[in-house]
């Protein structure tokens, strides 16, 4: 089972999610921002984008990256429905190349936050939440200093009613995010934005916990049955 | 466009009576006359620009020198075995082991982050990490050991965020987690804060790179960021100098950090490391282009020729004495073989990283920077970077000790029974320097790359080296400056074996050293008496533990007025761990493990937290140092770890006994059980010294209650002092019980714990 | 209902890595023909009735004060907004 890994210049936790790929039983395949081409994505069962700061977040966090020619290729073939996991920089990228609804902005309380947050997984039908119980809770490492996501009411009752709230966050909202949100999905459910990051959660002695391996697993297990 | 005059070395001969502005640059008149001798004439206005900042004492260390010797001097063979790399170089290199290395340094940027907190602080970051870079390591952690003013004070709402914030914005976009540090708060450091910032990177042994220009014809390449006119604030005089109308506004001292490009700039320097295509390797810091041409000469065998109007610049109008000096961030400089400049050119292409031949090596001995067709700089290199003026300043022991040391702890007045002692306890617990810091730390990315097995509020920090083996190295910074003042070479010695403890407390075995020394004023002899003494102090004691020093740097001039800061001279030691997955946290995950306590109590209240915090206190003499005692704990830490005999293990500093269980209960809301009974009995110590006493190589260890047995039998195999206090867990909600004494909930200690930087700045 | 506008700049020669970013962006997305980008940030201060001469000062005491940091940035204009 092949995962693309995309390094955009400012990516930090591009290595993190390859390690977290390997440790779930899969091979990590690495992907250049600059890379192009219909050949690119050929043989992979999945795409990360990663963590970090690509670009710096200058501007607006992910609006650069959005344009890379790695995103040329792969915002077709998410919607063609190939599974897709934007954690936190990936997140951001995802909202600014509309392949998931709302946006993230500034912590409402305008600090960088790192702490070991309390998740509610609230889908598991997602390509990449299915080994997941529902309403599972989970301890997963936040980081995140543009984490808040928002959106229109209209927006945000849409996706509360077609299940697309694929995880929110427990008894600190560490953000402002509405609604607690902490990751949603697209209609289908391949595509799957997260703030917090379970890259960091998958080796004992390194991270708060092992919660994060189930995200990669699913992936792993739905291209299996694919 | 205005015009510029540019001074050449062809003009400084035919006009050598011309009047040059060196005392604005810092020159003392014996050392102009020098550059004169050096030269056989007068200098050209970039030479002395040269001159002027690379024989300033933040480049030269012209007042330390002499001082800082001490720590090549004490550094024994046996030392020298594992050190790669020593004092000299960007930073020291340790042999780990398993073919591994390990760099790392700390240094000052303290007068930036008065001036402004969030750059300040960030290009500090900048700056070490790239320090570590130019070694040919990749960059694994960082820390920061913080001071400020007074809590309660309006400035240091001001620098406390903005710094904090700095460290944060740079450190986390640059994707390196940061483990651990210190924040203290005394009014010694209003106005001048200390703003400390370690790296540490790794590489393999055999591909260490080092700061040197060899092989003539060889390349001399510039590469990262473009040049403007950062931090040149200081050599504006010789702008208005050569201007001839009104040249740019206003050159900013300050210079703003770009944490992507430095990001961009780590991966590219790493590839270029792995092609094998860069000879010599130095980062732009302090002094800029000055510091790197002439570095890079100087330690090479030949000279080196440079096109100064080749440099990338962000603004035009820079004169070339302003362009040596620059200190604009995110920038390198490689020498690289001819035939490896197409390659090295394609790693930098594709990271998309400017990269410019300047020019290249020579058979010469002259370091020779044209501008255009002139020759405007002609040096022996050696002279600018490494012969640089030598001061044996004046010392003498400050008048005011004799009195300080005499007005000791023992007028204050102590707790009565278990009250006033529960209420010291929440008093310490909820003191600037003694509250919960995560209001700092969990602006800091800790988790980034994967591999920190222990950070903040641990007692060291670990990070994993070897992803196979698990190898790694644990890492902690201390000192207590109140212990400095009123002894200085007792103070660096403590602030040692402080780090020494911490880092043996996580089951790792201390390997080296690096400081940072900050003080006030060189040229107050007292300042510099303070200075030697603990640089003695510090050598001594590295040749004690056999730990060598590595490197590290000098702070001086942190001073308002005529009042220094507290002589504060940080210490960080490294130390190795064979799996960092096994290290030991600093409080007990679970109820029912046998609490000890490692080492010997004194009455020791003299410069303690108690005594500051209750009494706003500071007199006497500090605890006593016991090295030998330190390494004996050190050696039974190790040997119990290995043996799997330790839940955790924390070190008694600060607060002592007291805040050692208190803080042991916090970290896992899991309390304690514990006696004094037997502390009284064996030390001679009343409850109060038992819990408040700063008493050093003392340690609280929890033990599975299976291996306690063994524990103790490892203890007297090894001679170290062991004791049962009692267990963890306690009766009821979470508590920590002193039998006897008082007792108080784990939510009640945390309600005083927490909370109080944000309430401060709040208020 | 009145509104003062502040902008703030980054000092000209002070490096402003979020223009340069978006500068090299800008060139990959094929729009060329700018030499240099700069990022700055506006402020929207707003006043009951009209702006008035004392509300543009106490905006131009805000901007030197606190909206600006002048270290690095400089202020570059103070208006009502109707003068935009």
């Amino acid at each position: 089972m092949r995962i693309g890994v995309v390094t955009f210049p400012g990516s930090l936790d591009d290595g993190d999610a390859q390690r977290a790929v390997r440790l779930a039983g899969g091979e990590p395949v690495p992907l250049w921002h600059a890379d192009s081409g219909d050949t690119l994505l050929h043989g992979l069962d999945g795409v990360i984008l990663p963590g970090g700061f690509s670009y710096g977040d200058y501007l607006r966090c992910g609006a650069i990256a959005r344009f890379s020619p790695v995103m040329g290729a792969i915002i077709p073939a998410a919607q063609a429905g190939l599974p897709v996991l934007g954690i936190c920089n990936g997140f951001q990228v995802l909202c600014e190349s509309h392949l998931l609804p709302g946006a993230l902005v500034r912590n409402d309380h305008q600090q960088f936050l790192c702490r070991d947050q309390l998740l509610r997984i609230e889908r598991t039908d997602t390509a990449w939440t299915s080994d997941f119980t529902p309403g599972q809770e989970v301890l997963i490492a936040l980081k995140n200093g543009e984490g808040g996501y928002v959106a229109d009411e209209a927006t945000l009752d849409e996706l509360e009613a077609e299940g697309r709230v694929v995880a929110r966050y427990l008894e600190v909202n560490p953000n402002g995010s509405r609604r607690d949100i902490a990751g949603v999905s697209n209609a289908r459910g391949n595509v799957v934005g997260l703030m917090p990051h379970p890259e960091h959660c998958v080796e004992a002695g390194f991270g708060p916990s092992l919660d994060g391996l189930p995200f990669f697993t699913s992936v792993l297990r739905q291209a299996v049955l694919a | 466009m205005t015009a510029v005059h540019v001074d050449t070395v062809a003009a400084a001969s035919g006009d050598p009576d011309r009047e040059q502005p060196w005392a604005e640059l810092g020159l003392r008149a014996d050392e102009y006359a020098r550059i004169r001798e050096i030269l056989g004439r007068r200098p050209t206005s970039s030479e002395l620009a040269m001159y002027s900042v690379m024989w300033s004492e933040h480049c030269s260390y012209k007042s330390s020198k002499v001082h800082l010797r001490q720590f090549g001097e004490k550094t024994t063979d046996q030392m020298r075995e594992q050190l790669l790399v020593g004092i000299g170089e960007n930073a020291g290199v340790v042999d780990i082991g398993e073919g591994w290395a390990v760099t790392f340094k700390i240094e000052s940027h303290n007068h930036p982050s008065y001036v402004e907190p969030y750059q300040g602080a960030a290009t500090g970051v900048g700056g070490i990490v790239r320090d570590i870079m130019s070694m040919g390591a990749r960059p694994l952690a960082v820390m920061d050991p913080l001071r400020f003013g007074a809590l309660d004070h309006p400035d240091t709402a001001r620098v406390l965020p903005g710094v904090v914030a700095g460290i944060g914005g740079y450190g986390n976009c640059l994707g390196l987690p940061n483990i651990g540090g210190e924040v203290v708060f005394d009014s010694c450091y209003q106005g001048n804060p200390l703003v400390n910032a370690l790296c540490v990177g790794a590489l393999r042994a055999e591909d260490i790179h080092l700061a040197k220009a060899s092989g003539t014809g060889n390349k001399v390449v510039l590469f990262g960021a473009r040049t403007g006119g950062d931090g040149i604030g200081g050599v504006s005089v010789l702008a208005s100098e050569t201007f001839e109308d009104a040249g740019p506004s206003k050159r900013p001292s300050v210079q703003v950090g770009d944490p992507f490009a430095e990001k961009v700039l780590i991966e590219c320097s790493l590839e270029l490391y792995a092609a094998g295509v860069v000879d010599g390797i130095q980062d732009l810091g302090g002094a800029g282009l000055s510091c790197a041409t002439s570095e890079l000469a100087s330690n090479g065998d030949g000279g080196m020729r440079v096109q100064l109007d080749r440099v990338p610049l962000r603004d035009s109008s820079l004169t070339p004495e302003e362009i040596l000096m620059s200190e604009s961030q995110e920038r390198m400089m490689a020498i690289v073989r001819p035939e490896h400049l197409e390659g090295f050119l394609a790693i930098t292409d594709r990271w998309e990283v400017e990269a410019t031949v300047l020019g290249e090596v020579t058979d010469g001995d002259h370091l020779q920077v044209y501008w255009h067709d002139d020759l405007v700089v002609d040096v022996p290199p050696r002279s600018v970077a490494h012969d640089g003026p030598v001061y044996e300043r004046p010392l003498a022991r400050p008048g005011y000790l004799d009195e300080l040391q005499a007005h000791n702890t023992r007028v204050l007045p102590r707790p009565v029974g278990g009250p006033g002692l529960r209420e010291d306890l929440l008093a310490l617990l909820g003191s600037p320097d003694g509250c919960d810091l995560s209001w700092v730390t969990q602006q800091y990315d800790r988790y980034v790359r994967g591999n920190t097995a222990r950070a903040m509020p641990d007692d060291a920090g670990v990070v994993r080296v070897d992803e196979e083996t698990g190898r790694g190295v644990a890492l902690a910074t201390d000192c207590n400056g109140r212990f400095a003042k009123l002894d200085p070479y007792a103070g660096a010695q403590l602030a040692l074996a402080e780090a020494y403890r911490n880092v043996a407390t996580t089951g790792a075995r201390p390997l080296a050293v690096s400081d940072c020394l900050n003080f006030g004023s060189p040229e107050d002899p007292g300042v510099m008496w303070q200075f030697a003494q603990a640089v003695t102090g510090l050598a001594d004691g590295c040749q004690q533990l056999g730990v060598p020093v590595t490197g590290g740097n000098v702070s001086f001039y942190n001073q308002t007025g005529d009042t220094a800061i507290h002589p504060t001279p940080v210490v960080a030691v490294l130390g190795v761990v064979d799996d960092v997955a096994d290290t030991n946290g600093s409080g007990w995950s679970l109820p029912g493990q046998s609490l000890y306590l490692l080492g010997r109590t004194r009455e020791e209240l003299d410069g303690s937290a108690w005594a500051h915090v209750v009494h706003a206190h500071l007199g006497g003499r500090p605890p006593r140092v016991d090295l030998a005692a330190e390494e004996r704990l050190a050696g039974t830490l190790l040997a119990a770890s290995r043996a799997g005999l330790v839940h955790s293990a924390h070190d008694l500093s600060a607060g002592g006994l007291a805040v050692a269980l208190a803080e042991g209960v916090l970290r896992h809301d899991i309390g304690a059980t514990v006696s004094l009974a037997g502390l009284r009995e064996r030390d001679g110590v009343d409850d109060f010294a038992a819990l408040f006493s700063e008493s050093t190589a003392r340690v609280l260890v929890a033990v599975p209650p299976e291996h306690a047995e063994a524990f103790e039998e490892l203890c007297a195999a090894e001679g170290q002092e062991v004791l049962a206090l009692g267990t963890t867990g306690s009766e009821g909600p979470e508590s920590l019980v002193v039998e006897g004494a008082f007792q108080v909930s784990a939510a009640e200690l945390r309600t005083a714990h927490s909370g109080v930087i944000e309430a401060a700045l709040a208020s | 209902m009145g509104t003062v506008i502040v902008d703030v700049m980054p000092k000209p020669e002070i490096l402003d890595p979020q223009g340069q970013a978006v500068g090299h962006a800008l060139g990959k997305l094929g729009i060329d023909g700018f030499t240099e980008v700069r990022q700055g940030k506006r402020f929207a201060l707003s006043v009951d009735g009209e702006v008035t001469e004392e509300a543009l000062a106490r905006a131009r005491e805000a901007a030197e004060r606190l909206l600006s940091n002048p270290v690095i940035e400089d202020v570059v204009s103070v208006r009502a907004e109707a003068d935009a």
